[in-house]
């Protein structure tokens, strides 16, 4: 589903990704992993199609279709979603309004027809559910006053309703709490499917209890060192990062 | 590599969509002012002698006035001896019924979304059409008549109620009020007039459709509202004017007075050429526009929504004279490219247990500049007066600006005024979180902006509401690359 080669980017000129080779099928959960500044959040935000960040080389494709060279709603219509690691707060805009166009866009680009607003709520309603949401929250500005792990419960919120093929979650367990992971990971579990595939971007291996990964990959200084099964992020933990980059120098 | 600051300013922008000029011969005076040409204006309107009097007394003031210069906006001169003072097509000699309104004029109006013809006309609303200098045609005018709501063009007013018009016009802003003030009453040629007698709700909204369409024409209309005892109106004005690359100069009056338990909703929607995006042609919008709620528990409640203009300086304010008086003000202005924007309120108390309310959101983009400046002032009498004003600023960009100008002016202890203000900038990491949930750029700003105008768009009557929300689509359109 996901094919990325060759994968360079860089931030006010320096190269942060110096290639990358990942691919990602149908179904399955992967795990990116790797100490700060390796890379992580920039290959989320990248995928994404941020505009700060400058693509150097190689190529992405989802589903057979570049990437790249789609501007990131364009990317969204065909069915990305990015989990943020920092939401951003939207004064004035009702999360309900905001989702409701959101879909309805999404909707369109499929050739879909627009979802009325009794149906979109009936909709929202049940994936509400997913993640132990309160409906007044519907009413209330998108993360405007939200907690750090509200906020982080919202994003999961939004990919359950926007129903994408390939879900990236940058960092969703930080600032979370022992009760809000498990909720969040309740909610991304619920999502697995056949036809969706989820990459997980972690610093530590406590969500990946809660969240199991089919592959787990550990990023360092821009590129993948290493990928392995879900055992490779339990070695990690007892190890540590710096066993990998010793691993890596050696 | 694109920077917040490239993503925003990288300006284009949609076609002004009222910019076209309506072919109709006119009949106009010569350019200039002096008193031969109001003498002349007032003899083509048939006037009585009361009016070119007070128009003479008006100009002989304004002769000895100089233009303000206080406003936070910047212009060339304007030469007052190069604008005509009176332009009205020529198939139109006096206010007629629909059906004989010249076809070139109708057509106009309806591809400026307002037809005329009853049979068309906007449900529930009764329009009063202005071009140039004379009113053309005034919709659901019997219909307002048999409930004693007289609602028509100034002129009309003035051949048919002069006794209304000589006691309340310059009752609220008089001639010598400021200059623009006194240039309008000396040359004004048409506008709305509307009364509302004792104890009656005035069952449509009233509207006023103004169009410019001559060139090098100044528009000078006035408008006058009266609501007698315990009535209730609400009003609505709206405006256009073609694309032309000379600047014209609009200077309106408006005047409201509410009685002993009358209330005026007063709303505009200000769409007049703005210019092009290096600044050039525009509007120059000098506008005056007060209400005195005169008696007790009276209400005037002004709401505009400011999209258009070259330069807008604009202070609809309320003279709270009546004890448990109300005023409010809620305003949308919105500045881009080069588009300067001076505007505000006042709200003066003067009887006891007087209220008002300010809620005013600015919007800057491109190169505009938005000043929101505003009066509360409590006279010593005013006992138990409250003020509660918000002033709201939004930037695009970082080549626009926004200033607030409040003062306060308190004369009596027992007063209550409260003052908030804040500043948002739309931020890069915003728009790009509606991208990636599917919405383009366009719809992030779209989305951002009227939700910060929802508290002002709340008070405008549903209709208009969804028309204003499109309006500051259309004018930010292209504000953000």
């Amino acid at each position: 589903m996901l094919k990325i080669e060759s994968l360079r980017a860089a931030v006010h000129g320096t190269e942060i990704l110096k290639g990358i080779d990942l691919s990602v099928r149908a179904g399955e959960v992967h795990a990116i992993m790797g100490p700060n500044g390796s890379g992580k959040s920039t290959l989320a935000q990248v995928l994404a199609g941020r505009e700060s960040y400058e693509v150097t080389g190689g190529t992405v494709t989802l589903d057979g279709k570049d990437l790249l060279g789609m501007p990131p709603e364009d990317r969204a219509r065909e069915g990305l979603f990015l989990a943020f690691q920092y939401p951003v707060e939207i004064p004035g805009v009702t999360n309900i309004y905001f989702l409701k166009a959101a879909l309805n866009a999404i909707r369109k680009h499929r050739g879909e027809p627009e979802m009325d607003a009794i149906d979109f709520l009936a909709y929202v309603r049940e994936r509400m559910k997913l993640v132990e949401m309160d409906e007044s929250f519907l009413n209330r500005s998108v993360n405007e006053g939200f907690s750090g792990g509200e906020k982080k419960r919202n994003e999961i919120f939004q990919m359950a309703v926007l129903d994408p093929k390939l879900a990236i979650l940058d960092e969703t367990d930080s600032g979370l709490d022992i009760d809000a992971l498990k909720i969040v990971a309740a909610g991304v579990n619920a999502m697995r499917a056949p036809d969706r595939a989820i990459v997980v971007v972690t610093h530590y291996q406590r969500l990946l209890d809660y969240i199991v990964p089919d592959r787990v990959h550990v990023l360092a200084d821009g590129r993948i060192v290493r990928s392995g099964d879900r055992s490779l992020a339990l070695e990690l933990e007892k190890k540590g990062y710096a066993w990998l980059e010793e691993g890596v120098a050696g | 590599m694109k920077t917040e600051t490239q993503s925003v300013e990288d300006l284009a922008r949609r076609e002004y969509r009222y910019g076209f000029v309506t072919d109709i011969e006119a009949d106009s005076v010569p350019p200039g002012l002096s008193e031969e040409i109001i003498r002349l204006i007032s003899g083509k309107k048939r006037e009585p002698a009361f009016m070119l009097e007070w128009r003479l007394k008006a100009f002989r003031h304004w002769l000895t006035m100089k233009e303000p210069t206080w406003a936070n906006i910047h212009h060339p001169p304007i030469d007052y001896q190069q604008i005509v003072y009176y332009s009205a097509p020529k198939s139109q000699t006096g206010p007629k019924s629909v059906e004989e309104v010249d076809p070139e004029l109708l057509k106009t109006y309806e591809k400026l979304g307002i037809p005329l013809s009853e049979r068309a006309a906007l449900a529930g609303v009764a329009v009063d059409a202005v071009f140039d200098s004379v009113s053309v045609a005034t919709t659901f005018k019997e219909k307002l008549r048999s409930m004693g709501i007289v609602f028509c063009s100034f002129s009309e007013a003035v051949a048919e109620h002069p006794d209304l018009v000589e006691r309340w016009l310059g009752s609220v802003v008089p001639i010598t009020d400021n200059f623009f003030a006194s240039l309008n009453s000396a040359v004004f040629t048409d506008g709305s007039f509307c009364y509302v007698p004792k104890g009656v709700r005035c069952p449509m909204e009233l509207s006023t459709y103004f169009r410019i369409n001559a060139a090098k024409t100044g528009q000078f209309e006035r408008t006058l509202i009266v609501a007698d005892e315990g009535s209730e109106v609400s009003y609505l004005e709206g405006c256009t004017a073609p694309m032309r690359d000379e600047n014209q100069l609009h200077a309106a009056v408006v005047e409201l007075v509410a009685l002993a338990g009358a209330s005026i909703k007063y709303s505009t929607v200000q769409n007049w050429y703005p210019g092009d995006k290096d600044g050039k042609g525009g509007i120059y919008n000098f506008v005056t526009k007060r209400g005195k709620c005169a008696g007790f528990r009276s209400k005037i409640s002004w709401t505009q929504v400011e999209t258009g203009s070259s330069i807008t300086w604009k202070y609809p304010s309320c003279i709270l004279q009546g004890d448990e008086s109300v005023g409010e003000f809620y305003s949308v202005a919105l500045t881009n490219n080069r588009q300067q924007a001076d505007t505000g309120t006042k709200m003066i108390h003067i009887g006891k247990d007087t209220r008002s309310t300010i809620v005013s959101k600015g919007i800057s983009a491109g190169f505009g500049q938005n000043t929101y400046r505003g009066a509360v002032k409590v006279l010593p009498g005013a006992t138990n007066a409250r003020n509660y004003s918000q002033c709201d600023s939004m930037l695009l960009g970082d080549t626009c600006g926004a200033h607030t100008f409040p003062y306060i002016d308190v004369a009596n202890p027992t007063a209550t005024v409260e003052h908030e203000a804040s500043t948002s900038k739309i931020g890069e990491d915003q728009i790009f979180y509606f991208q990636s949930r599917g919405l383009s750029k366009e719809d992030a700003v779209n989305m951002i902006v009227n939700g910060f105008c929802k508290e002002v768009f709340r008070e405008l009557p549903m209709e208009f509401a969804v028309e204003a929300q499109k309006l500051l689509g259309v004018s930010l359109e292209g504000s953000v690359g």
